[in-house]
């Protein structure tokens, strides 16, 4: 975070020092997450202007702008129950463990919360920036390839010229199975 | 597992209806993931009121159709069937941080082509999406498929169904394809029992796929043979898959249930591990079976994926999808959309027309589809359409018919059953392709005409075959002149064999004297075997009647 603001820094020096904010001191998670946006916007705006020789475009506002969204305006506050985290853990592989964890996401929903308030009505979303680009297609010629060695040296494990898993997917622990694993975590 | 996705589906739809009320714009997210929920529970049991024996089975595949190209989807490595293990796997496609997908032209040709030839509407704008699951032959954790907006959709797949009394009345039935949509495969895993470990070769992994996706229409495994069978030869006759399944390049799933007829669809099973067209038909018809037999029971039927075991002709459960999967769709964020043009003059100008894919010069390269072949040659040879279809079913074997017409005089619908019976006869019996045919066109056309001409008897010409199947190179006229097999004609001699004949059969003469005309059947068949059929018939017939009048 610290290294990406400070090249932030770098970039803007000399352009435009109104877009950069003061350092800030961070505190909370959420937090982190919030600012790391807005150096992440004043970032791009300046470098979209470091490359641009045309003059500012009036409809773009010159300074970033931000203003939190109030509380009331947002949806009550998502609260996963157990079950859901047994889901998501086994979709994403992902092993939140512990109770910071699940406060860790909740935290994440509610930063996400805030897009609630964006009027989006009649604008189909977009994938990409580079849409309206023409995707380039490659002939169909071998180009690549014949590198197992290469490959396999990359696996701990091999076999001949296989690559070794486990059999099958590993099956996650049952909830009783991880309260036992966890007995002594704060979950 | 079950209980868990239950309790998570309420806490979404409570989720979505409060944030329904409060943020309205909002709900397009989450009715993306209640749709899983709805598709499920659209799916109902077949009531209990419900008559069994008025069940019926209902039927739709899912085909995955590798495409015939050099290199893979998304990189240069070559793509061969049984290559060395991990030999043809780029830096893609072993999934290193930093590499990139770069599409292959040829794949989205080949699926243009083919939905072309499904007569699908082609989009001039198809999304990427990452569909993700955990499989250790899958090395990124997602595949990239076409989920939302695919290449190809709304099409028809016309096949014929063999009916009536002899199969055959030719009965033609529609599929409507949903969509066709370009895919990753993935690679390959050999499981080691004995180790308990897995083998990962990913020279398939990242070879491109077409998924054609079939509304639930069929009622059995007959239709659903008749129609993969179909697109097998639509597909070779195009050249963007090989078709066979035996070597994985066409794979078929089949999501079967059953209901009364006007009632909501039941709840349905998808049959996996069906590798070959035979096998596709009997899974589907022991799976519906199956199905109305729990039901008949008081049973229900549950959402699972069953493997079919040619062996003992049962699907089985496959043991590793557990409950619903969520495969957590989203947007490939490395390539943008991929547009196709209909024609040069809607290209976008500064652009480079040999790049692109323009949907009129593919229109245009369109070969001759199976049906349109069959037709023709049903009305240009005035042959019967079940004969077509053998024709056409077989590699090959139009050209070889065709080749035979060209060098005889012989009638088509006579010289058909020499191809279809005879030649495809012989072929079967050996296991063998119309092009390893020891019998080459022409000099089946030689031993025809021979026989047309009057040379041969039609009984002596299917032993000349025979010779000629054995030796290949010998020509018809050798055979009948080494093995003095030309028909008898001379009269004198076949007088007297005929004379022979009717001296020793006096009770058949006197019955044929007494008007019982159909014994001088009998009698001619005693004459061709003193001559070894080589008698000429309507000579024999004369001499027979001029003696037992």
């Amino acid at each position: 975070m610290s290294v990406f603001s400070l090249a932030a820094t770098r970039t803007c020096r000399g352009l435009s020092l109104r877009n950069i904010r003061p350092p800030l001191k961070l505190t909370s998670p959420t937090e982190t997450t919030k600012y790391r946006h807005l150096n992440l916007q004043s970032h791009i705006s300046t470098v979209t202007r470091l490359c641009s020789s045309a003059p500012h475009n009036p409809k773009v506002s010159e300074f970033a702008t931000w203003e939190p969204v109030p509380e009331d305006q947002l949806p009550p506050p998502t609260r996963i129950p157990a079950d859901l985290v047994d889901k998501l853990e086994r979709l994403a592989l992902v092993d939140f463990r512990t109770k910071e964890g699940l406060a860790c996401l909740e935290k994440a929903i509610r930063f996400a919360d805030q897009l609630h308030v964006v009027d989006t009505s009649g604008i189909e979303p977009m994938d990409s920036v580079l849409e309206d680009r023409a995707l380039y297609l490659r002939n169909d010629t071998v180009m690549e390839g014949d590198c197992a060695e290469e490959l396999l040296q990359l696996s701990k494990n091999t076999v001949e010229e296989y690559f070794v898993a486990p059999p099958g997917n590993i099956p996650l622990p049952t909830r009783e199975e991880r309260a036992e694993l966890l007995k002594h975590s704060e979950f | 597992m079950a209980a868990s996705y239950v309790a998570a589906g309420e806490l979404l739809l409570s989720v979505n209806k409060r944030t329904s009320i409060l943020y309205p714009k909002t709900s397009c997210l989450i009715r993306g993931i209640n749709t899983t929920s709805f598709r499920r529970h659209s799916e109902s049991q077949p009531r209990a009121k419900s008559d069994p024996q008025l069940l019926v089975g209902v039927v739709g595949l899912e085909i995955h159709a590798q495409i015939s190209s050099n290199t893979k989807l998304f990189s240069g490595s070559q793509v061969r069937f049984s290559a060395p293990p991990n030999s043809l796997v780029s830096f893609f496609d072993g999934s290193l941080p930093g590499t990139l997908p770069v599409l292959n032209r040829r794949c989205v040709e080949a699926a243009v082509m083919t939905g072309l030839a499904l007569n699908c509407t082609i989009n001039r704008k198809s999304l990427f999406d990452r569909k993700h699951y955990f499989y250790a032959d899958l090395p990124a954790g997602y595949q990239i498929t076409q989920q939302r907006r695919p290449i190809a959709v709304d099409g028809i797949l016309t096949y014929s169904l063999h009916g009536g009394r002899k199969r055959s009345q030719v009965i033609r039935k529609t599929a409507t394809i949903k969509q066709i949509q370009l895919e990753q495969d993935s690679g390959k895993s050999l499981h080691d029992d004995v180790h308990g470990q897995t083998l990962i070769d990913l020279n398939r992994a990242g070879v491109g796929l077409m998924e054609l996706v079939m509304e639930p229409e069929m009622s059995c495994g007959e239709e659903a043979a008749a129609a993969v069978r179909e697109l097998q030869l639509i597909l070779q006759a195009l050249g963007t898959c090989q078709g066979n399944m035996s070597e994985g390049q066409m794979r078929v799933d089949a999501n079967v249930s059953v209901h009364e007829p006007g009632e909501p669809l039941g709840v349905r099973t998808e049959v996996k591990n069906i590798n070959s067209i035979r096998f596709l038909a009997k899974a589907i018809d022991f799976e519906i079976r199956r199905q109305i037999d729990v039901l008949q029971r008081g049973g229900r039927v549950q959402n699972e994926t069953r493997a079919y075991d040619s062996k003992s002709g049962e699907t089985i459960p496959m043991r590793d999808k557990e409950g619903l999967q969520d495969y957590r769709f989203m947007p490939e964020p490395n390539l943008p959309p991929l547009m196709v043009y209909e024609d040069n003059a809607s290209l976008p100008s500064g652009i480079d027309a040999s790049q692109m894919v323009v949907v009129q010069k593919i229109r245009e390269g369109l070969p001759e589809l199976p049906s349109v072949k069959r037709d023709r040659l049903v009305q240009t040879y005035g042959i019967l359409p079940e004969h077509s279809f053998t024709l056409v079913n077989e590699d090959g074997l139009v050209e070889y018919f065709e080749a035979v017409l060209k060098a005889t005089k012989k009638e088509p619908r006579k010289v058909i059953g020499w191809v279809t019976n005879e030649l495809l006869g012989h072929l079967k019996q050996r296991d063998m392709s119309v092009s390893q045919s020891p019998v080459s066109a022409p000099a089946l056309a030689e031993l025809l005409e021979l026989q047309e001409t009057g040379h041969i008897s039609s009984s002596v010409a299917k032993r000349v075959l025979q010779e000629m199947w054995r030796s290949p190179g010998t020509t018809a006229l050798q055979i009948i002149q080494e093995q003095e097999l030309g028909l008898v004609s001379d009269a004198p001699q076949l007088h007297s064999i005929c004379q022979e004949v009717v001296d020793s059969h006096p009770e058949e003469v006197q019955a044929i004297r007494n008007g019982n005309k159909k014994v001088l059947n009998k009698l001619m068949g005693l004459v061709q075997r003193e001559t070894k059929g080589r008698a000429d018939p309507v000579l024999v017939r004369a001499i027979l009647q001029e003696k037992t009048s």
